[in-house]
C-alpha cells in the first residue's frame, strides 16, 4: 500500500444515509479472484440503467466528477456485508478518501487497510460539503484537518493505528507477524483439545 | 474482582498482546471459516509473501455463495465460468495449504454459518471469524463471532490472529414472550425497526432477558445472525442448558467426562449479575406481530397487517418508490412473484419444519415461484428423513441443493427486475436478490403463507395452534 498523507481534490457528493455495500459493488461482481479492475462495478446499478446506459444525473457520472478523489457520503456509509471489494472498487475508481458523519464498522477497517481514508466529520462541516458538490477539499491525515474552499476547516480523528498504516504504508499483516513469539507463547498456554 | 460480561471474559481470554496507545490488541482466533468468495485474494496475499497457512487445523472451508443449487442435464448448473473458477480456486488453495474443505455434494457442506454449529465447531467462549458479515450467527452459542474483510482473512490465515480495538458492549434486554405464530425472525426485525440499522455500531450486543431464554438454539441463531443488520459486528447470547443440550454429541464437541468438564467451563462464562454494559436497550416482545419489511433496509419494517407508515425523510421516500409501495395500506394482500425460503438466517431444520407445516397438503399460488433451499446437506438430509421435501414438492415449490442461493443472487438464483419477493433472508437492500428486484424480509411461516396466497399473508391462520 502506498503511503498517503494529504489528499487534495474536488469532491463528489452522494447524499443519503445507510449506503450499503451491495450498492457500492453489487454481488455479481464478487466472482472475481483478484483485486484489480473492480472499479467497473462501483455503484453499477446506480450508475447505469437496466439497458446499461449511464444515468446522466447520477453524481459519479457528471463531468465534474471526473478525476475526483474524495467521495462525500451520508451516515453509516458501507453498512451491510464485509466485502472488501467495496473499498477495492472505490480505490480502483481513483478515490483516496470518503467523508461522512459515520461509517459502518467493517467498512471503516477495510477502507483504511486499502489506502482509502475514512474521514468522519461533524454534522455541520459535513452539511457544508454536501451543500457544495465539487468543492476543492484538502485532507491532511497527519494533523487530522480537512480544509474547505474559502479557508474554513474541520478536525477529524482517525484510529491511531489506521492513521499510521495510511501514512507509512505499514501492513497490519507485517505488524501481526512481528508478534510471532507472543503468539507462540499464547498457543503454548492453550489447553490441549 | 470487577464484575464482567460474557464478552469481557472472551476478550480477556483471547488477548495475545494488549491494546496500546499506538496499536489495537492482538486477538487470537480459535476458529476460522472460509468460503470461495472472500478468500481467493487472501490466499494470493499469502502467496505473494511466501507465507504458509499457520493453523490449517483451525481453518475450515466450504462452498456456499456462488455454487449452483440445481442441476441441468445431470450436472451442476454453473451460472458462468467465473463462479466455477472461484470454487476451483478455493479447492486448489485448500489442497495446497491442507485446509479441510467441504465440496458441493459432501455430507458436511452447506452455508458456512449453518455448518459451523452443526459440526459443533461453534462453542461457547470461542472466537470465530469468517469473511462474511453474518458470522455474527455463531454468537447464539456465546461465542464472539464476527465478519472480517479479505485482508483480515489473510492475516488470520498467516498468524491465526487479528488486530482489534475493544468494542463497547450493548445489552438488549427482551422482556415478555413471543405470541404464537411470532418467531425469532419477527423479533429481530422488530428490534431493528425499533432501534435502527446503526444502533449497534461500535458495539458487541448481548441479547438478554426472558424472551431470549425461551428461544431454542436455531431461533437464537436467527436473532444473532441479523446483529450486523443492526450495525453490530457481533451479537451474543449467554450459553445455558439449551446451548449445552444442542451441542452434546456433535462431531467436534468433547464426549463423556470431557463434555462435563467443557460444560463446567462454559457455565462460568455468563455475564455477572452486577456487570455493567456501555449501553442498554429494552424491548417488550409480547406485543410483536409477524413482521415484514417495506423498504430497502431492514429497519424499514412493520407488522404484516399494519398500514405502511408515511415516509419520514428522503431515504424512506426513495425506498417506497423503489419498492413500488404506497403508505397508508398494509402489505398483507400485496401480490408477490417469488417466495424464497433459505439463507443463513432461516434455512435450518426448524425453519423448514415450520414452512412445511404451512405448505403440507396445499398448493402454492400458480402465479408465485417458490424456492426452498436448505442451509446444509445435513439439513437437506434431515428434511428428507422427515418427508418435508415431499411436502414442498407436492405443494409446487422447488426443492434445491444447499447454498446461499437467492439471498445474495450470485449463483443464478435471482429475482428479475421489478419482481417482488417475500424472502426469509437478511437483506432487503436495492438489487440484493437481483438487479431491480424487490425484497420483503419475513419469517419462514410468513413466507410459506404468502406462497399459498400468492400475496403477502399473515401466517397465523395457517399455523397449528
Amino acid at each position: 500500500m502506498k503511503p498517503l498523507s494529504r489528499i487534495v481534490s474536488r469532491t463528489v457528493v452522494l447524499p443519503g444515509d445507510h449506503v450499503d455495500t451491495d450498492q457500492i459493488i453489487p454481488a455479481r461482481f464478487l466472482t472475481a479472484t483478484t483485486r484489480e479492475g473492480l472499479g467497473a462495478g462501483l455503484f453499477a446499478d446506480w450508475r447505469r440503467d437496466a439497458s446499461g446506459s449511464l444515468r446522466p444525473d447520477f453524481p459519479l457520472n457528471r463531468p465534474e466528477a471526473e478525476g475526483a478523489r474524495i467521495l462525500v457520503a451520508g451516515a453509516n456509509f458501507g453498512c451491510g456485508s464485509s466485502r472488501e471489494h467495496a473499498p477495492w472498487a472505490l480505490v480502483d475508481a481513483g478515490f483516496e478518501a470518503v467523508i461522512s458523519t459515520s461509517f459502518a464498522d467493517i467498512f471503516r477497517g477495510n477502507a483504511a487497510r486499502n489506502g482509502l481514508a475514512p474521514v468522519e466529520l461533524d454534522a455541520a462541516a459535513h452539511a457544508e460539503l454536501v451543500a457544495s458538490p465539487g468543492a476543492e477539499v484538502s485532507i491532511a491525515l497527519e494533523t487530522g484537518v480537512a480544509t474547505f474552499p474559502g479557508g474554513g476547516s474541520a478536525r477529524f480523528t482517525l484510529d491511531p493505528f489506521a492513521r499510521r498504516c495510511l501514512l507509512t504504508g505499514l501492513s497490519p499483516l507485517d505488524f501481526l507477524l512481528s508478534h510471532e513469539e507472543r503468539i507462540v507463547a499464547y498457543e503454548d498456554g492453550l489447553p490441549r483439545e | 474482582m470487577r464484575p464482567r460480561t460474557l464478552f469481557d471474559r472472551i476478550w480477556e481470554a483471547h488477548t495475545v498482546v494488549p491494546e496500546a496507545a499506538d496499536h489495537p490488541a492482538v486477538v487470537y482466533v480459535d476458529v476460522h471459516l472460509i468460503h470461495e468468495v472472500t478468500s481467493p485474494q487472501a490466499f494470493s496475499m499469502l502467496r505473494d509473501r511466501g507465507l504458509p497457512v499457520r493453523r490449517p487445523d483451525r481453518t475450515w472451508a466450504t462452498v456456499d455463495h456462488s455454487i449452483p443449487t440445481r442441476q441441468t442435464g445431470g450436472r451442476p448448473a454453473w451460472l458462468n465460468a467465473a463462479t466455477r473458477r472461484q470454487v476451483e480456486t478455493l479447492e486448489r488453495n485448500c489442497v495446497r495449504h491442507r485446509v479441510p474443505l467441504f465440496r458441493a455434494g459432501d455430507p458436511g457442506q452447506g452455508i458456512v454459518h449453518v455448518i459451523g454449529p452443526e459440526m459443533g465447531l461453534t462453542q461457547p467462549g470461542r472466537t470465530i471469524v469468517c469473511g462474511d458479515s453474518h458470522t455474527s450467527t455463531h454468537g447464539a452459542f456465546g461465542a464472539w463471532a464476527f465478519g472480517i474483510g479479505t485482508s483480515e482473512v489473510a492475516q488470520v490465515l498467516a498468524s491465526q490472529c487479528l488486530l482489534q480495538s475493544r468494542p463497547r458492549t450493548l445489552s438488549i434486554e427482551v422482556s415478555g414472550a413471543l405470541r404464537p405464530g411470532v418467531s425469532a425472525k419477527d423479533l429481530i426485525l422488530g428490534l431493528i425497526a425499533r432501534f435502527g440499522v446503526a444502533a449497534g455500531r461500535g458495539h458487541v450486543i448481548e441479547y438478554r432477558g426472558p424472551a431470549i431464554r425461551r428461544l431454542g438454539m436455531e431461533a437464537r441463531m436467527t436473532v444473532c445472525n441479523m446483529s450486523i443488520e443492526a450495525g453490530a459486528r457481533a451479537g451474543l447470547v449467554g450459553p445455558d442448558d439449551e446451548t449445552f443440550a444442542w451441542l452434546e454429541g456433535r462431531e467436534m464437541v468433547p464426549r463423556g467426562d470431557g463434555f462435563d468438564r467443557a460444560v463446567e467451563g462454559w457455565r462460568r462464562l455468563a455475564t455477572d449479575e452486577d456487570a455493567r454494559f456501555d449501553a442498554e436497550l429494552h424491548f417488550d416482545a409480547s406485543r410483536l406481530e409477524p413482521m415484514v419489511t417495506w423498504g430497502t433496509n431492514p429497519s424499514m419494517a412493520c407488522g404484516v397487517s399494519e398500514p405502511l407508515p408515511e415516509p419520514r425523510g428522503p431515504e424512506a421516500r426513495a425506498a417506497l418508490d423503489y419498492m413500488g409501495l404506497e403508505p397508508g395500506r398494509p402489505l398483507a394482500g400485496r401480490p408477490v412473484d417469488v417466495v424464497f425460503i433459505g439463507s443463513c438466517t432461516n434455512a435450518r431444520i426448524s425453519d423448514l419444519r415450520v414452512a412445511a407445516g404451512v405448505l403440507r397438503g396445499r398448493r402454492v399460488h400458480p402465479g408465485t415461484r417458490v424456492l426452498v433451499v436448505p442451509g446444509s446437506a445435513s439439513v437437506r438430509e434431515q428434511a428428507r428423513a422427515e418427508r418435508l421435501d415431499e411436502a414442498f414438492l407436492a405443494a409446487g415449490a422447488e426443492w434445491r441443493a444447499p447454498g446461499c442461493s437467492m439471498c445474495i443472487g450470485m449463483n443464478g438464483d435471482h429475482l428479475r427486475s421489478g419482481e417482488l419477493a417475500v424472502s426469509t433472508s437478511n437483506r432487503n437492500f436495492e438489487g440484493r436478490q437481483g438487479p431491480g428486484g424487490r425484497t420483503i424480509l419475513a419469517s419462514p411461516a410468513t413466507a410459506a403463507a404468502s406462497a399459498l396466497a400468492g400475496a403477502v399473508s399473515d401466517p397465523r391462520p395457517w399455523l397449528d395452534p
